[in-house]
């Protein structure tokens, strides 16, 4: 049974969010070097996470006429839009907090990338960042809805908003099996809030990093710890929801939740090297016309099993 | 712990609603009817509505950064440089605002309110799913089809360019002519 | 405690009302009424929690309120949308056509 842990178990969450999120930036070190051609060796593989204190202390950008509360509260809303939306994820048998409506949280705190990196690329009054958070606000717009359908159909297979009660229900096949559609939009959500991949158009090379362009220092390693910590949180996000939780032989149920992520950014990590990046104006058509009514159809199939089956299958 | 999370969310919504309309700043007017929002939302929470006010939260943040879109697009002044104030009628605005709100006061003190009757469901956001599908089915499908008059009539409303801009004066253009080509070629 | 939820509300309410009486442009009135429909969902939610848990009207009218707020809110920038493509102005005193 999963149990909820007591409140301060909420102050471990972004420590293991974060070292997650060291093993997903290692693995992206490491395709870049061998994509690179170059010797893959413990300073290669080091590199990114010895940025942290590079960028620390690293000089602060300034802008004329900034809108500074604007911009450092958007700066600073990314990552811990990351952090509060995984508090419900289960790792294991325990999460940090179990809410009734666990999923409908999630989507909530992962809604809240748009605040901020609106904000982030209103704030230094600069037409590169504008141009990037106006860009992921209509990538937004695209990728939410398919998202909340690919989590509605998650939660209408368990007859269940909770998170620790989607995993549960998984225990005799797992959903990722039988909502194959919902589970390849949730990936693509994935990518698209956390602006990776092939959804890193707000923040693209054509725009000298869009939102990412004014930044340096500090500034920045919270908008990059951000994107890491949010990709990472979807990836943990998908364990409960399509692969079964903890759930496997042999391993205990937090070692299976853990292998189980790592596998998620793995693939998704593989991705961001492998899929072109995807322009917004494209892909809004794409999205509203082709997986709006895809995600619509995924849930009605699993409505409809819920209830020839009388439950799950 | 009862008083405290009202006694910080309250002040904050009700701040935050002054801020709305002294902001020089529109992105940052926007911004704090959102705060107001979020509070109102953590207050719904903690009145025992989790879906109600986790859903609140979730609307009202995409609704402000699309209002945060629009504000920037047809405002003078979206960043505040300039102090301006686009305000008319402002001195009986306010006076019916204030008499509105001691009316209300006066109300609510006033009323002899009835006492708390039975106990919240074990499970409100079931309870309330049951109720949409059964004895408030009627509610439902107003809501469905206001939501669904809504997206036509706003489509309607914002585009300028028909059918016939599109696929030609015979209609028999393909691809359409758009500004932007789309990703489905439709 | 209902008395100060409801002081809450109404305070919301007469916020939004001088918003939406005073302000010209047409967003900022729509703010205005952003905050008074925010108001009724807050009185409707202590309504619920304080008076009548166990009926579920006080949760549907929550429903309805937000359901209103997105209505509102699309239709009144697609209005604000097609007034500024007729006349480039977005001020509420330039749209008096329906005043005699």
């Amino acid at each position: 049974m999963i149990t909820s842990s007591p409140l301060w178990s909420v102050l471990v969450v972004p420590v293991l969010l974060a070292a997650f999120s060291a093993v997903a930036v290692t693995a992206d070190a490491l395709l870049a070097a061998r994509a690179a051609g170059r010797r893959v060796s413990p300073t290669v593989l080091a590199a990114p996470l010895a940025e942290v204190p590079r960028l620390l202390a690293a000089q602060r950008r300034t802008t004329l006429a900034p809108d500074s509360l604007l911009w450092r509260l958007g700066l600073a809303t990314v990552p811990v839009a990351g952090v509060l939306s995984a508090v419900v994820i289960p790792f294991g048998q325990v999460t940090a907090s179990r809410m009734s409506v666990g999923v409908v949280w999630f989507n909530a705190m992962e809604v809240l990338t748009w605040a901020g990196l609106w904000m982030a690329g209103w704030g230094p009054n600069s037409v590169l960042s504008l141009v990037g958070g106006y860009r992921f606000v209509a990538q937004g717009l695209a990728y939410e809805l398919p998202l909340m359908f690919a989590l509605i159909s998650a939660a209408a297979g368990a007859q269940s908003l909770d998170v620790a009660g989607i995993a549960s229900a998984q225990s005799r096949l797992w959903f990722v099996v039988w909502m194959p559609a919902a589970f390849a939009v949730y990936l693509a959500s994935v990518y698209a809030f956390s602006v990776l991949g092939p959804f890193g158009y707000p923040a693209g090379r054509d725009l000298a990093g869009g939102v990412l362009a004014e930044l340096s220092g500090p500034d920045r390693l919270v908008l990059q710890a951000g994107r890491w910590l949010l990709l990472t949180a979807g990836a943990a996000m998908a364990v409960p929801l399509f692969l079964g939780g903890g759930a496997g032989p042999l391993l205990p149920a937090w070692a299976w939740s853990a292998v189980k992520t790592v596998a998620v950014l793995i693939l998704l990590v593989w991705g961001r090297r492998r899929l072109p990046v995807i322009r917004a104006d494209r892909y809004a058509e794409l999205a509203w016309v082709v997986l709006i009514p895809l995600a619509i159809a995924q849930a009605l199939a699993v409505a409809l099993v819920v209830l020839m089956t009388g439950g799950t299958p | 712990m009862t008083s405290v999370v009202f006694g910080v969310l309250a002040p904050l919504a009700v701040l935050s609603g002054f801020g709305v309309f002294r902001f020089n700043s529109m992105a940052r007017a926007t911004f704090a009817l959102l705060i107001s929002f979020l509070a109102s939302g953590g207050l719904l929470i903690w009145l025992g509505l989790a879906y109600l006010g986790t859903v609140v939260i979730l609307m009202m943040v995409m609704e402000m950064v699309i209002m945060a879109v629009f504000m920037v697009a047809y405002m003078m002044n979206p960043a505040g440089l300039m102090p301006m104030s686009m305000v008319h009628n402002r001195r009986s605005s306010l006076a019916i605002s204030v008499a509105a709100f001691a009316l209300l006061a006066a109300g609510i003190f006033v009323t002899p309110w009835p006492h708390r009757a039975g106990a919240p469901p074990r499970d409100a956001t079931f309870a309330l799913g049951e109720a949409l599908m059964g004895p408030q089915m009627l509610t439902m499908i107003t809501l469905g089809f206001t939501l669904f008059a809504t997206m036509v009539g706003a489509v309607v409303l914002a585009t300028h360019r028909g059918r016939y801009d599109r696929f030609g004066d015979d209609l028999k253009r393909r691809p359409p002519a758009d500004p932007a080509r789309g990703g489905v070629g439709q | 405690m209902l008395q100060l939820f409801l002081l809450l509300a109404s305070a919301l309410f007469a916020i939004g009302l001088y918003g939406a009486l005073s302000q010209q442009s047409i967003v900022m009135i729509m703010m205005g009424l952003e905050l008074m429909l925010n108001g009724v969902t807050v009185a409707a939610g202590a309504f619920w929690h304080y008076l009548a848990p166990a009926s579920v009207a006080g949760q549907v009218i929550v429903v309805v309120v937000v359901v209103a707020m997105a209505a509102e809110m699309a239709m009144g920038f697609a209005v604000t949308t097609a007034i500024f493509r007729a006349r480039d102005v977005d001020m509420a005193d330039m749209a008096a056509d329906l005043k005699r």
